[in-house]
């Protein structure tokens, strides 16, 4: 892998990645939606440590272990925000984020 | 044997990132979900290629298995079917890929010239690479603190999860009857609609 | 590069050959239950089609390939035609790692009784692929099966559907948490990922023994895994027609019929090699140097072969024979009760199984007297269980709770 694939060529996917997370996260009405760009974009980063982990360091564990540490901060996010979610509905029956606006001025 | 793995790399990046610009352009929610379960596989392979086995696996299991279904949950528990769906972007999503494109542009500019990326010595083909016991090591040595901080974290997010979505149906002593239920529903309504 | 091809080559032959297997495997499941669940409620069980039913499977297939193929109008069309095949393809894909047998082409069967670690010259061709965490891909495979159930459910557009899969996903994703954490404590018992060294492991002594809570816990959790009685509420026909492929009719329900079967082998196939000793048994070494004395090295790896595969089918059967007397014998649970158990009795059972093997392996460091220790402290643990579970009233909440009777208008007389 590494003598076939250059790691600017990994690092240009996770990159693009993370650019069209971040379109998602600021594009869509839908706060589900919203957190799905999220989480895209905290796999583009995880890319690119295992990218970095492999190609210049592979005999240290540390990229892999960020990673890992990367993914339980996801998952924490992704269970506590999609209960945000369901809270928000139950109370004003939408999960549209910018109908969900009672503290504009 | 490289072109091999050049055509794998070719065809595992177009997965992951046509399935993610599905997730971003596809109307229904649910359906945008599931490419972004596509996209989950597409890096687990990507994983598997840059030989991190260990953690192609725990991609698999912890965002396939665990936080794509708690994704579907979510969807399906907030799945609002009267109110039809109206626009799925803001007004002004061409701002949003404005920005995403330009900061695409910024990255990919230093990432292709003016590094060649070969900071430390490249070691062999052959040299060892680190896999699940010398992870398992780092974990109880080196990032013991880290570890432990993350079940802190992992405990507080379980327990902040259930707290914030806790139906407050489930704490009534009594069950009601639908008509009732609808009553009191409809009160709740109006209370939100007076403040 | 020749030699890349020859290895891809008998990767392919391994996995259609497999595939085929478990297949006819699928089919003469489905047969075994019905003659045994019929045995066991004193009917006699289908055996018309042949000699003492052996046909019946095939007239099954014949039957379900025939039948006209619905796709009702209102059906999310894609994600509905994709179901089916997302929760075949995993059922399938576990069988990548487990190791039914050990078949040395080397022609040397010792390298199957060596020690992993210092003996690589191993190409078993009973095993698809001996990862180092083949045991984690075992669970990771589990967690994507899920899939098949929830999305049947939600793409059919039907309210029985629905219900089928939103129960499904809950109920597989709660057990998953009891199910992993039976089979780490066994992974903490033999001290890796990879399949073939658990049951290297496990030469002197099967890790039923001092893993007996864990096997249990696996057992249940394992059926709850499957949506197979006594926790098919998925499928309550009296409340959900068939739940979450009410909608689904012809080859792509055999689809998902095929699914539940085949990962009912898979479970089994994996109970036996974490805690059954895998295709191991006594007497298999012996055999092994008895044929090789007589024919050469290559007829007694090819009979230690043979007969390992023998061994391993035989405790699936075990197994399978287990999975369909629970079927016969219990009555489904109610919904709120298999939440219950599972988030209050199984898991933290589980999770007392694991901190228990952790301490009992770093305390008494031979092997033999913590086996012993930890049988004898899953015995009293269980024991400890049973005595609890029986005295704690049914929900006790339940009891302050009343029914309301709903305030009848009351019609005007006239």
């Amino acid at each position: 892998m590494i003598n076939a694939v250059p790691l600017s060529a990994v690092l240009t996917i996770a990159a693009a990645l993370f650019c069209i997370g971040l379109f998602g996260a600021m594009s869509r009405r839908n706060a589900v939606s919203i957190l799905m760009g999220v989480e895209l974009m905290l796999n583009s980063v995880n890319i690119n440590l295992v990218a970095f982990w492999r190609y210049l360091q592979p005999d240290l564990i540390t990229g892999q272990v960020f990673a890992i540490f990367v993914i339980t901060v996801a998952a924490a996010e992704a269970a506590v925000g999609l209960a945000m979610v369901i809270a928000i509905y139950r109370s004003r029956q939408t999960v549209y984020i910018d109908t969900v606006d009672s503290m504009k001025g | 044997m490289e072109l091999l793995i050049q055509i794998i790399f070719v065809l595992i990046s177009t997965l992951i990132l046509g399935a993610a610009v599905m997730v971003v352009r596809t109307r229904n929610v649910i359906h945008s979900a599931l490419w972004l379960i596509a996209s989950f596989f597409g890096i687990g392979a990507l994983y598997l290629l840059l030989e991190a086995e260990f953690l192609a696996i725990a991609q698999v299991l912890i965002y396939v298995g665990a936080i794509s279904v708690l994704i579907l949950f979510a969807i399906m528990l907030t799945h609002n079917v009267t109110s039809g769906e109206g626009h799925k972007f803001y007004q002004r999503w061409w701002l949003a890929l404005l920005v995403s494109l330009m900061l695409f542009a910024v990255i990919l500019v230093p990432t292709l010239v003016g590094q060649d990326w070969t900071i430390t010595a490249r070691p062999s083909e052959e040299s060892a690479i680190a896999g699940a016991v010398e992870m398992g090591t780092a974990f109880m040595r080196e990032y013991l603190l880290p570890f432990e901080i993350a079940a802190v974290l992992l405990l507080v997010a379980l327990t902040g999860a259930i707290v914030i979505a806790y139906e407050e149906r489930a704490q009534r002593r009594r069950i009601l009857t639908l008509a009732q239920e609808l009553a009191l529903r409809k009160q709740q309504q109006q209370n939100h609609a007076e403040e | 590069m020749d030699d890349i091809v020859v290895q891809v080559l008998i990767m392919l032959v391994q996995v259609v050959v497999l595939v085929l297997a478990i297949s006819t495997g699928f089919a003469y499941l489905t047969l075994f239950e019905r003659r045994l669940l019929a045995r066991m409620q004193n009917r006699v069980g289908p055996n018309r089609a042949g000699p003492g039913g052996f046909l019946q499977p095939a007239a099954d297939a014949v039957k379900l390939f025939f039948k006209e193929d619905v796709i009702p109008t209102l059906v999310d069309r894609g994600v509905y035609l994709l179901a089916p095949a997302l929760a075949v393809i995993p059922a399938l894909l576990i069988w990548a790692v487990i190791p039914f047998g050990c078949l040395n082409i080397a022609g040397d069967y010792q390298a199957c009784f060596a020690d992993p670690a210092t003996n690589p010259n191993l190409h078993n061709i009973f095993q698809l692929a001996d990862i180092d965490i083949g045991v984690l891909y075992l669970l990771a495979i589990t967690s994507i099966g899920v899939y098949g159930i929830t999305l049947a459910g939600w793409a059919s557009n039907s309210k029985y559907a629905m219900l089928g899969g939103i129960r499904a996903s809950a109920q597989l994703i709660s057990y998953e948490l009891a199910l992993s954490s039976a089979v780490l404590a066994a992974v903490m018992m033999a001290g890796t990922l990879s399949t073939h060294e658990v049951i290297y492991q496990q030469m002197t002594m099967w890790f039923v023994i001092p893993q007996l809570l864990g096997f249990v816990l696996f057992l249940i959790s394992g059926t709850a895994e499957l949506v197979r009685a006594p926790f098919d509420l998925v499928e309550a026909e009296q409340e959900l027609t068939s739940g979450y492929n009410a909608e689904y009719g012809s080859m792509k329900f055999a689809l998902f019929f095929m699914s539940e079967y085949i990962k009912m082998i898979a479970i089994s196939a994996i109970a036996v090699t974490l805690y059954l000793g895998g295709w191991n048994a006594p007497g298999l070494e012996l055999l092994g140097s008895l044929m090789t004395g007589m024919a050469g090295p290559l007829v007694g790896s090819i009979a230690v072969g043979l007969a390992s595969f023998l061994v391993f089918l035989v405790k699936v059967v075990l197994i399978l024979f287990l999975f369909v007397w629970m079927r016969a014998s219990w009555p489904r649970v109610r919904y709120d009760k298999l939440m219950y158990m599972g988030w209050k009795w199984l898991l933290p059972l589980a999770l007392l199984n694991v901190a228990m093997t952790a301490v009992f392996v770093v305390v008494l460091p031979d092997a033999l007297i913590h086996s012993v220790a930890l049988f004898v402290a899953s015995l009293v643990v269980m024991a400890v269980a049973y005595v609890v579970s029986s005295r704690v009233k049914p929900a006790p909440s339940r009891s302050r709770i009343k029914m309301v009777q709903p305030e009848v208008p009351r019609r005007p007389s006239s």
